[in-house]
């Protein structure tokens, strides 16, 4: 305890003395040039250079809704979700790990997230040329979008790397000591998530489609950033961890299903900003994206309370909300690559497979992932992944072209049967670098302060033990 | 003085209520409770994982008695709580000693 | 007949209840409740203010049984709630006159 204690004030009293260098150092401006007598030329040029700020604008403008939509998915969305599905005493433990990543990934993001995530670095990891946001202006970084300027892409960028460690807190929910989280996602952030990131969007990045990697994989939104890095992180915890004191003798039904309905509504409305953000512009793209992504999560809460329906005669309001959510995470890596009846499809078949693995595949192997953070991502971010190698079509974005500059096929449906080996290589990288890398952290983590809370704390409950508070107090007094 | 400890269907208590006050019950004290007798319980399924559960919801009356009221009571609660059907409840009674009026320490019956 | 009334940790709860089933008791009614004997309560922190919980979450389990199951029915719930620990909660026996089923009206022991 006091370790911990001494711990965390180090950690403010460096993080002050940073922040108190940096912001010594002015920002540089652009400035702006002004008009005098002019030929037709320059206006021509100027009216020209009018259009184009006009764009930037609706561009940013969307961009920066959309930062604030994908925000949304961890602030109210994931941490009502994830909070419904606890007991009682652990409501607030739980939507405080959602919450302490807004803060503790965005510091990190501005310190050396964004820099290893984006920077101009290796095939797997960026370098330090954007630490401390150095050289992160207004201007853009065409490299990533040419019309928004870097900050809106940092910032918007920023919001992934926030909920994906958030999405992980569901396997190892209601036993986890809050010191521990906070130590394994600051190491899991820098280890597991900016190379991933960096592989798949980052300049050279090994897996980067658009700026020519080595095995180009289609990663539209994140499915294998996002959902495959943090659905096996989590099935790794969840085994690492071992099960919740009491598991599965005694019964442990969530607490709220009006919780994680509402959540998990939040986060449908959220992930239009997820995907149809990654277009990184306001164009046809983004709605194309939109219309998949919605599509994807209709199509998947047919699909997982259709199967409820059959297997248990009742189709649940928890098996629906979870189907929408698993229908988005098999959509994520394919809008922005796929037409609305591929999307249907995806949805459909993400919607069946994440409930046959959360109803029947757990309860076999019989490990404890708290919330179905595997289930739910691992699942569908894989499903996903893969089948964007089989839907993605060039009528929907020509991204692929050959040395003479005519555009190929994407998907096994458009005639490229090669890239969903390009698909499985991302994959596969994704589960690897997510497995041992969790490990790792998991192991340095508990050598040092322990990962667990105390069997009593853990049942008395972690808003308690861990944070001095209860969600539902009792009330005497009128 | 009788103790009267009634368990009954939640969806009975308004009538029963209303019953009791035509009687001259003047006060009793309500809690929601759970609870099961020979009365099976139901299976809830969570993401496939089905969690029985056997305390149903039900409604407890309590209430302290004159004596002379204690068979009109317990047959007005019989008359309309009882369903016929397994889970009506039961109702339990008790002697008690002393009944003390906190307001200004009346005791006995005139404390009821 | 007996009426008991055990107060005991809430994690205790499903242990208790299955060691009730396993010796006969077909029937209880539990509450949730707040109380406090020795145990300590703790401290809760609301923006810097401290707020002493001194009424700690515990479940109230109540059954009236035919006087011969009493004894294995306080056994049953000692063993299944006892962790050694000051908090465990507390067991009390008091004697019922009468208990009557609404459904059907049957009485004593028949009705339990």
């Amino acid at each position: 305890m006091f370790a911990d204690k001494r711990g965390v004030k180090v950690l403010l009293t460096l993080l002050f003395l940073w922040i108190a260098a940096y912001s010594a150092f002015p920002q540089t401006s652009s400035s702006l040039t002004s008009a005098g007598s002019e030929s037709q030329t320059e206006r021509i040029t100027r009216l020209e250079q009018a259009v184009t700020e006009a764009k930037n604008s609706a561009d940013n403008s969307w961009m920066l809704v959309s930062s604030a939509l994908v925000l949304l998915m961890t602030g109210p969305g994931l941490a009502l979700f994830y909070g419904g599905l606890v007991r009682k005493k652990n409501v607030l433990a739980t939507m405080m790990q959602s919450f302490a990543l807004m803060a503790i990934v965005t510091i990190l993001w501005a310190l050396v997230g964004y820099s290893l995530s984006f920077g101009t670095g290796n095939s797997f990891i960026g370098a330090f040329d954007h630490i401390f946001l150095r050289g992160v202006g207004l201007l853009p970084d065409a490299d990533y979008s040419a019309t928004i300027p870097q900050q809106t892409f940092m910032v918007y960028q920023l919001m992934f790397a926030i909920i994906t460690p958030a999405l992980i807190t569901g396997a190892f929910a209601e036993r986890m000591k809050f010191s521990a989280m906070v130590l394994f996602m600051i190491l899991w952030s820098i280890v597991v998530y900016d190379p991933m990131a960096h592989m798949v969007w980052g300049k050279g990045g090994l897996l980067n489609a658009a700026l020519g990697g080595r095995f180009p994989t289609l990663d539209f939104a994140g499915g294998t950033v996002v959902h495959v890095t943090s659905g096996v992180s989590a099935l790794v915890c969840a085994l690492y961890l071992g099960k919740r004191v009491g598991y599965p003798r005694e019964p442990m039904p969530p607490h709220s299903v009006v919780l994680s309905f509402i959540g998990a509504c939040l986060l449908w409305v959220g992930w239009f900003g997820f995907n149809a953000g990654s277009a990184l512009a306001a164009g046809p793209l983004a709605t194309s994206a939109f219309v998949a992504t919605h599509f994807g999560a209709a199509a998947a809460v047919v699909g997982w309370a259709g199967a409820e329906w059959i297997r248990n005669g009742k189709p649940s309001t928890l098996g629906a909300v979870s189907g929408a959510v698993a229908g988005l995470v098999a959509i994520t890596p394919a809008a922005g690559f796929v037409s609305p009846m591929s999307a249907l499809a995806i949805g459909l078949i993400a919607g069946v497979v994440c409930y046959l693995m959360v109803a029947q595949v757990k309860a076999r192997l019989g490990y404890d992932d708290s919330l179905d953070a595997f289930g739910v991502h691992g699942t569908g971010g894989t499903i996903g992944a893969l089948l964007t190698g089989v839907f993605a079509s060039r009528a929907i974005n020509p991204i692929f072209k050959d040395a003479q500059g005519n555009i190929t096929g994407l998907g096994v449906v458009d005639g490229n049967a090669g890239q969903l080996l390009n698909q499985f290589v991302g994959v596969v990288i994704g589960w690897v670098l997510a497995a041992v890398g969790t490990l790792v952290i998991l192991k340095v983590v508990d050598l040092t302060i322990g990962l667990r809370v105390p069997e009593g704390h853990e049942i008395q409950g972690l808003d308690l033990s861990q944070h001095g508070e209860e969600g539902y107090n009792f009330e005497v007094s009128a | 003085m009788t103790k009267l400890e009634a368990i009954i269907q939640p969806s009975r208590f308004e009538t029963v209520k209303e019953v009791l006050s035509e009687l001259g019950v003047e006060g009793m004290t309500i809690s929601d409770v759970r609870g099961h007798g020979r009365q099976k319980g139901h299976t809830e399924t969570y993401r496939g994982r089905e969690y029985s559960v056997d305390l149903l919801p039900k409604i407890k009356l309590e209430m302290v008695l004159p004596d002379n009221l204690v068979d009109a009571v317990v047959d007005a609660i019989v008359q309309t709580a009882g369903s016929g059907k397994i889970g009506d409840g039961k109702i339990f009674l008790y002697r008690v000693e002393e009944a003390i009026r906190i307001r200004n320490q009346e005791r006995g019956v005139a404390a009821l | 007949m007996t009426k008991i009334e055990a107060v005991i940790q809430t994690s205790k709860l499903e242990a208790v209840k299955t060691a009730l089933h396993d010796i006969g008791v077909e029937g209880m009614t539990v509450l949730e409740a707040r109380g406090h004997g020795r145990q300590k309560g703790h401290t809760e922190f609301y923006r810097g203010r401290e707020y002493t919980v001194d009424l700690i979450p515990k479940i109230k389990l109540e059954m009236v049984l035919a006087d011969d199951m009493v004894e294995r029915a306080v056994d049953a719930i000692v063993n299944a709630a006892r962790s050694g620990q000051i908090g465990d909660g507390k067991i009390f026996l008091s004697k019922v006159d009468e208990a009557i089923r609404i459904r059907n009206q049957e009485r004593g022991n028949a009705a339990l």
